[in-house]
């Protein structure tokens, strides 16, 4: 059996996989453990066929007898599809697991169905729009896709803010939609086919591959959340349930991503502006994502402005992959291309390890401030152990796998700067200094989000009484991040099998025979990690080995003298955050309410901050409410009765008769 | 072999003695006589000897800090040739590694200082991460240039490019990159102007309020770390400014060790002669750090 048809066969079971629960409405709980078993069977029978075709990559194809209504059923199984999919089918499985204690049919017996439901429609259509090589076929699965999407983040549909969020989600994702439709409209106005083959395209002319690229590169901004179109993002990650939320950003948003790299793949050869946009926009993406991050309060609200972060970082990759493309320089491709998709890997990992990690906090603290938190570290030492794990990753610290792409990517970079380089093409090596930025401010991020939700003593008592969660919650988490810790020291044998992925974005089979164990030396890398933890796990050995001989007085905090210290004198979040908030509130615009001081025996007062999503704030929705101010003037024509609209006919055939006669 | 074998004695041994170098010259400023040139050794020695208080407010995070922050810069040392030498490690992109590992010890200094619930240490830690977010691209920007220089992407590559160079054009770029590369070098390592080690009041300080409730061993180890911090940025900053060799093996080594020693005079002389700057012009002063370097990068573009 091939491994086309093998996922094909994943992609019903696992779409399919809601459906028993919807016959046996009386028994949720089994439901529920039908629709995970279905789920996990079907993603694991994929992900043998993706393990399989990573392994022996071979380019398959296959075309259906019957037609779409204008398209074709046409499939396609190559390296860049294979890469893509594991995720897709990796993180539902793993988060339907999850669900099973964070979201049990028990405590949610009217929701939990239609969660199970629309979980496995949503990887089945993820897989789907990755296999789909006809534009008509694609759009279908992209629109279940994001409909599937829309009906999860909603779930709670009693809690209006759910609400909002998914309202702004449907109405970005439908307007990404349009610019996918009129990009391919345009695609098949120039070429005549729908077809998603690199063959089509490549006699097309460069302003019309510019235009369709300048298109795709919004519709697919949208969904992957790149700035300024990543409005919904936050809003939608922050109100969904965290598996969703996890699956969503791990897995969904990586969608946007392979979009822009198929339709660059089957565009002809690329001008340097492609490139050069890219690497902007990943850069400013990257920065102003983990700066609005470190001024959010909301834990999930923070780690969805992290994902425009991580999204940033793979544009920058991807811009320098395209520059290599319209150089003709491998390198730059290999390193490129392969450092962002190592790290579409990355991110899915330790991005879902941490929203899962999320909803552990929220089930067992109720609550997502992090202001509330602070101390869960004692309470909840498993959960905060992942955390710290996950947040080192992510930071793309050594020597796990977040270090191991964005080396990659930097190499990419820094060797634009070459000396034999020329004049213009250094400028790209500016994107190291920002991808520099990026790890320096994600570092005060994520310091920000474990110092103050796990580290110190419990600011409220919501995280008074925390425990660690249940098994079913745990166990995904631990697989995540043993994973997060095997791909960074076995990097140097992942990255081989992302190479055929590669050769199937630029069509260059000499890809596979690039040297990458002496430009790239991640084995050397993985060296000095496996040193790294050796001497840590020495040196700390020793240490407590000569403390237990020792005196060891547990006190308090160091005070200054001062008698009466409580929880709330803690540095917060928000006090933590704010000199990075100033450095940038070009671009924030934090809001303060300073406390006001009336009187010479002033009555309490208080002081609040947030920092709201500026483009959505000041630009989105002021654009939204003036167009709903105006557009009821286009009411008046439509009055409901039969003549006026009669009168519509004669009006407009005279109106045509002057344009004619005008035109003569 | 030798040489690696010295590398890694000069780098185990030789930091703490930079501390005391600098205190003497300060000393000799301020018309003291100063601390004996050891002193930092015996204070080490002594910590190492100690028990320990624990606040009961901390976790695991807080005993793990020091320790990694020494192992990471202690590896970070391994990567950085010092003298005309190749460095222990050398490969292909370890100038990323560098700046990563210092960044993971920056990681869990932080997350150590609010571990202990401490306001002031919380101040420190905000701070650090703060000033961190100018200095990284700034050393970035250096980078750039000596890779520009090079063409290599490996440490020993790029700080040895300085000893081929002829021309003046390729000159004046490393004299903008050697000032920024010194600004970085006073701000990582919390020197005055960045920051005072020896000020009194916990509220205005960076470094030494993160560390306010480690004690005994786990002090002794920060001190080690901060010494060979100094240490390791300061071997980066002289291949930059000093980029001379003599010929003579055991004459490079003896350069080398002077060329140290007088840099840790010079970081004296500036902590004796300056005040340091109020906090809200620290952040100029690092712009400023890449600025020159980003000059220095804009010059070797044609």
């Amino acid at each position: 059996m091939s491994d086309l048809s093998l996922v094909l066969v994943a992609i019903v079971v696992v779409g399919a996989s809601g459906i028993p629960a919807l016959l046996v409405p009386n028994r949720p709980r089994n439901g529920q453990w039908l629709t995970t078993i279905l789920l996990v069977a079907g993603s694991c029978l994929g992900l043998v066929a993706c393990g399989h075709a990573l392994l022996v990559p071979q380019a398959e194809g296959l075309a259906g007898s019957f037609a779409l209504p204008m398209g074709r059923i046409v499939l396609g199984l190559d390296g860049l599809t294979t890469v893509f999919l594991v995720p897709v089918f990796l993180i539902p499985a793993l988060g339907t697991i999850y669900g099973m204690g964070y979201w049990s049919a028990a405590e949610h017996p009217q929701t939990s169905r239609r969660l199970g439901l629309f979980y496995g429609v949503l990887a089945a259509g993820m897989a789907l729009v990755l296999l789909a090589r006809d534009a008509v076929l694609f759009l279908v699965a992209w629109e279940a896709m994001a409909l599937a999407a829309f009906f999860l983040a909603t779930v709670q549909d009693d809690d209006p803010a759910a609400c909002q969020a998914g309202w702004i989600y449907l109405v970005a994702t439908h307007l990404g939609t349009l610019c996918l439709m009129a990009m391919f409209a345009l695609l098949h106005h120039f070429t005549g086919s729908w077809s998603l083959t690199p063959e089509i395209a490549s006699g097309l002319a460069p302003a019309a591959a510019s235009t369709v690229f300048v298109l795709a590169l919004v519709g697919f901004g949208v969904k992957a959340g790149i700035m300024p179109v990543h409005v919904w993002l936050p809003g939608a990650h922050a109100n969904a349930p965290s598996h969703v939320s996890a699956v969503m950003s791990g897995v969904m948003l990586k969608l946007g991503i392979y979009g822009i790299l198929r339709l660059t793949s089957i565009l002809p050869t690329p001008p340097l502006w492609w490139g050069g946009l890219l690497i902007g926009l990943g850069a400013a993406s990257g920065v102003l994502g983990i700066a609005f991050a470190i001024g959010q309060q909301d834990l999930k609200r923070l780690l969805a402005y992290s994902s425009i972060e991580n999204v940033g970082i793979i544009v920058i990759g991807i811009g320098l992959a395209v520059l290599g493309r319209a150089t003709g320089q491998i390198a730059w491709q290999v390193l490129g291309l392969g450092g962002a998709l190592l790290h579409v890997w990355n991110h899915s990992l330790f991005k879902s390890l941490l929203f899962l990690n999320a909803g552990a906090v929220i089930h067992a603290t109720g609550t997502r401030a992090i202001d509330r938190l602070g101390g869960l570290a004692k309470r909840m030492p498993v959960t905060a152990g992942l955390f710290a794990l996950g947040a080192v990753a992510i930071s793309a610290l050594p020597p796990l796998n977040g270090f191991a792409s964005e080396f990659l990517v930097y190499q990419g970079l820094l060797s634009t700067a070459f000396p034999e380089t020329g004049a213009s093409l250094p400028v790209a090596a500016l994107g190291a200094v920002a991808l520099a930025g990026i790890g320096a401010l994600a570092v005060g991020a994520f310091v920000r989000a474990l110092g103050t939700i796990f580290l110190g003593e419990a600011r409220t008592g919501d995280a008074a009484h925390a425990h660690d969660p249940g098994l079913s919650l745990l166990l995904p988490m631990l697989f995540l991040a043993g994973c997060c810790l095997a791909v960074g020291l076995y990097s140097w044998a992942v990255i081989p099998c992302l190479l055929p992925a590669v050769a199937a974005w630029n069509g260059l089979p000499a890809c596979l025979d690039y040297p990458l164990a002496t430009t790239a030396p991640l084995g050397q890398v993985t060296l000095v990690g496996a040193a790294l933890l050796a001497l840590v796990g020495g040196l700390g050995g020793l240490l407590l080995l000569a403390l237990r001989s020792r005196s060891c007085a547990r006190v308090g905090t160091w005070d200054c003298g001062y008698a009466r210290p409580t929880p709330r004198i803690q540095y917060t979040g928000s006090s933590f955050g704010q000199t990075l908030v100033d450095l940038f509130a070009w671009a924030l615009w934090p809001r303060r309410c300073p406390p006001r001081i009336r009187g010479s025996l002033p009555p309490p007062s208080w002081f609040a901050s947030a920092v709201p999503d500026t483009v959505l704030d000041r630009l989105v929705l002021p654009v939204f409410r003036l167009g709903n101010r105006l557009l009821p003037l286009v009411r008046l024509t439509q009055q409901g009765r039969v003549n006026v609209y009669l009168l519509y006919i004669p009006a407009m055939v005279l109106l045509l008769w002057f344009w004619v006669m005008i035109g003569e | 072999m030798t040489n690696l074998g010295i590398h890694l004695g000069l780098l185990l041994v030789l930091p703490p003695l930079l501390l005391g170098v600098i205190n003497k010259t300060k000393a000799l400023f301020a018309g003291r006589q100063g601390p004996p040139l050891l002193q930092v050794y015996w204070d080490i020695a002594k910590l190492m000897h100690k028990g320990i208080v624990l606040s009961s407010t901390t976790s695991w995070v807080f005993v793990a800090a020091p320790v990694v922050g020494l192992v990471t810069v202690f590896l970070a040392g391994l990567l950085v040739p010092q003298g005309p030498f190749p460095a222990p490690l050398s490969f292909a992109g370890d100038v990323i590694l560098f700046a990563y590992l210092l960044g993971l010890a920056r990681f869990f200094t932080t997350a150590a200082a609010l571990d202990t619930g401490s306001p002031f240490e919380g101040m420190g830690a905000a701070r650090e991460v703060t000033f961190a977010c100018l200095a990284e691209p700034a050393l970035f920007l250096a980078f750039l240039v000596l890779v520009r220089l090079s063409g290599s992407l490996s440490l020993a590559g790029m700080l040895h490019a300085p000893l081929t160079i002829s021309a003046t054009v390729e000159a004046a770029p490393l004299v903008l990159v050697a000032i920024g590369l010194f600004v970085i070098l006073l701000a990582e390592c919390c020197r005055i102007p960045v920051d005072d080690p020896n000020t009194h009041l916990e509220l205005t300080m960076i470094h030494e309020v993160m560390v306010l409730d480690h004690s005994g061993p786990l002090f002794g180890l920060i001190l080690y770390a901060a010494s060979l911090k100094l240490f390791v940025l300061g071997t980066l900053l002289l291949h930059v400014l000093f980029p001379f060799q003599a010929g003579p093996a055991a004459l490079d080594w003896a350069l080398y060790v002077l060329e140290l020693l007088g840099l840790a005079v010079v970081v004296g002389i500036v902590e004796s002669v300056m005040a340091r700057l109020q906090m809200r012009h620290v952040p100029y002063l690092l712009t400023a750090a890449m600025l020159f370097c980003a000059f220095g990068f804009a010059l070797l573009i044609r």
